[in-house]
């Protein structure tokens, strides 16, 4: 007989903030600059240098917290925690353990099992290390400061989920609601979203926590799935076996869909942490925090309401088009240019939601310009081009972010709605199709929609349809000589 | 001397320090800190229960900058700082995962 098991799950997600420069000083955060090239001496960690904090790093943390249910602590400051590494110039990361800016809070996901909320335990600020390359021809590394100090945020959960379903969920709402604050762009690829996964099982309806271990090096929402079913199988399978789980920290190969550990217990971390003396604390005011929440911008449900009263919109659709705010913020722009928010959200809603799967894309990769979406709306409108042709610039407005009025003229692809070279190409079809035409006055009625069809064809998709339906059932019913 | 340091500990904090110690150093090290935990025990015979903790030396607090770019490309002068470099970066004995 088989045992149940229950999986516990807990997640710290550090997030890269979307400032201009550093926590502690003036250096760019730009992404991609050639080695070392966004770097000073509080950065590189040199003696004597003096970290100022970044007022809108606090600005990003309080919007998070606020929009999680946080609870603000009205004083918070900064320690260090010390560990030797060369990615850490200064042998400590600034970062909070007594007193972060915010805890306590919560969000709310949904899931096949419905709607649950998950604990947020507490939301810290902290600076982010440099890069380490290793060298392929010298045995030696190589240290790019160009991200040592760069502005995160953890955002610590409760062990409150119990299926990869739930985390993948929990972190889908962070995403969006960050990026929604404009705090983020989240991208886990890229590494501006990272998930570090704690996991323990235990037998279903104990209440006594298992031992967990902590998963890193996740970078992709399919990546954390697998490392969530292999890390459950594998505590499982020693449990069975009448072994222990042990608590370390394991590194995640998605290759080879396993995970090793990555540090000995011999090498146990003591990190020391004690107040930064050269950071002052921050205190938060009631007023700060009323400019902040005053400041906070139109949130998905918020949005779902809006398009349903403003824009006529169902339900089901503004959701899914408030589902990422890169994608509402084209919808939005699209429909301020050419007033048409049903035919927009059609574009966007099929079209565009086809092409993203077709090439692997999220919606924030979207890149075309909602100037150019419009104008398809206005070309269609118009009568200017039919909806086949429309579908065809659509993929290269998408792919090209093409301006579809010029490439309309440029390829000649205008309806023709010209009844003459309608009639002429008709009868074309008619005549060579004999067979369809006796099928059709015998009474099968489908027999027209290939002479239809057909007609379309030989007029390269740029027919008026509407009046290619009429010519074509003029000339079978002879009403048409 | 009433706080007795054991050679464990001083092992144990050199290995966090990266300090590699004589014996005669170690033996040293340890009357150290176990004078410093004796004025430690002293201070806390002192009734502080009325007592705000503090939380930084000065009284100032909110001391911010603003978000704005005020460095440029500094690397060969970072660069000098470093022991050895290599391809604009700073060059390290080999970092094993």
């Amino acid at each position: 007989m088989s045992r149940q098991y229950e999986t516990v799950i807990g997640l710290e997600v550090h997030v890269e903030l979307a400032t201009s420069t550093k926590i502690f000083c003036g250096c760019s955060t730009a992404f991609g600059g050639a080695p070392n090239t966004h770097t000073c001496p509080v950065c590189t960690g040199m003696p004597g240098s003096l970290p100022v904090l970044n007022r809108q790093v606090v600005e990003y943390a309080l919007a998070v917290g606020l929009a999680a249910n946080c609870q603000i602590n009205r004083q918070c400051r900064f320690d260090r925690k010390n560990y030797f590494y060369p990615d850490n110039p200064q042998n400590y990361q600034i970062s909070q353990l007594y007193l972060p800016v915010c805890y306590d809070g919560w969000v709310e996901i949904e899931t096949a099992g419905g709607r649950k909320k998950i604990g947020i335990h507490e939301i810290h600020m902290e600076e982010d290390a440099g890069k380490l390359i290793h060298d392929e021809w010298e045995d030696c590394s190589l240290v790019d400061f160009n991200r040592s100090g760069v502005p995160l945020i953890e955002i610590v959960s409760e062990p409150d989920m119990r299926s990869g379903e739930e985390v993948i969920a929990y972190l889908d709402k962070l995403r969006m609601m960050i990026q929604y604050l404009g705090a983020s762009d989240c991208k886990l690829q890229e590494g501006s979203m990272r998930a570090d996964v704690n996991l323990s099982v235990r037998e279903a309806g104990s209440t006594r926590m298992g031992t967990r271990t902590e998963m890193k090096n996740l970078n992709s929402f399919k990546a954390i799935a697998r490392a969530i079913e292999g890390e459950r199988k594998r505590q499982i399978e020693l449990i069975e076996e009448g072994k222990e789980v042990v608590q370390e920290t394991r590194r995640w190969d998605d290759n080879k869909e396993c995970s090793y550990a990555m540090r000995s217990k011999e090498d146990a971390q003591d990190y020391r942490y004690f107040p930064d003396p050269d950071l002052t604390p921050v205190v938060i005011s009631d007023q700060w925090i009323k400019e902040i929440k005053d400041r906070q911008p139109e949130m998905q449900p918020e949005k779902i309401i809006r398009y349903q009263k403003e824009f006529g919109l169902p339900e089901y659709d503004a959701r899914i088009l408030t589902g990422s705010k890169h994608m509402a913020d084209i919808f939005e722009e699209t429909v301020a240019i050419c007033e048409k928010p049903k035919e927009a959200s059609n574009w966007l809603m099929v079209e565009a939601m086809r092409l993203l799967k077709e090439l692997e894309q999220d919606p924030e990769d979207m890149a075309f310009s909602p100037g150019n979406l419009a104008g398809l709306i206005n070309l269609v409108d118009k009568g200017v081009i039919n909806r086949t042709t429309a579908k065809n610039v659509f993929e290269e407005i998408f792919v090209h972010d093409t301006d579809p009025e010029a490439y309309v003229e440029e390829r000649g692809l205008k309806m023709v709605s010209d009844e003459g070279a309608l009639q002429k190409a008709a009868r074309e079809v008619l005549e060579a199709n004999p067979q369809s035409v006796a099928d059709y006055r015998s009474g099968k009625e489908k027999a027209m929609g290939f002479l239809v069809g057909q007609t379309m064809r030989l007029m390269k998709g740029k027919a008026d349809p509407g009046l290619v339906n009429k010519i074509v059932k003029d000339l079978l019913t002879n009403r048409l000589s | 001397m009433a706080n007795i340091i054991s050679d464990e500990t001083i092992k144990y904090v050199g290995i966090l320090a990266k300090l590699e110690l004589s014996q005669e150093e170690k033996e040293s090290a340890g009357k150290d800190m176990g004078r410093m935990l004796d004025y430690i025990d002293k201070l806390n015979e002192l009734d502080t229960s009325d007592v705000e903790p503090m939380t930084h030396i000065f009284s100032m607090n909110n001391v911010f900058r603003e978000d704005v770019v005020t460095n440029g490309d500094d690397r060969s002068r970072m660069l000098e700082n470093a022991p050895q470099q290599k391809d604009g970066a700073f060059k390290v004995p080999r970092t094993v995962e």
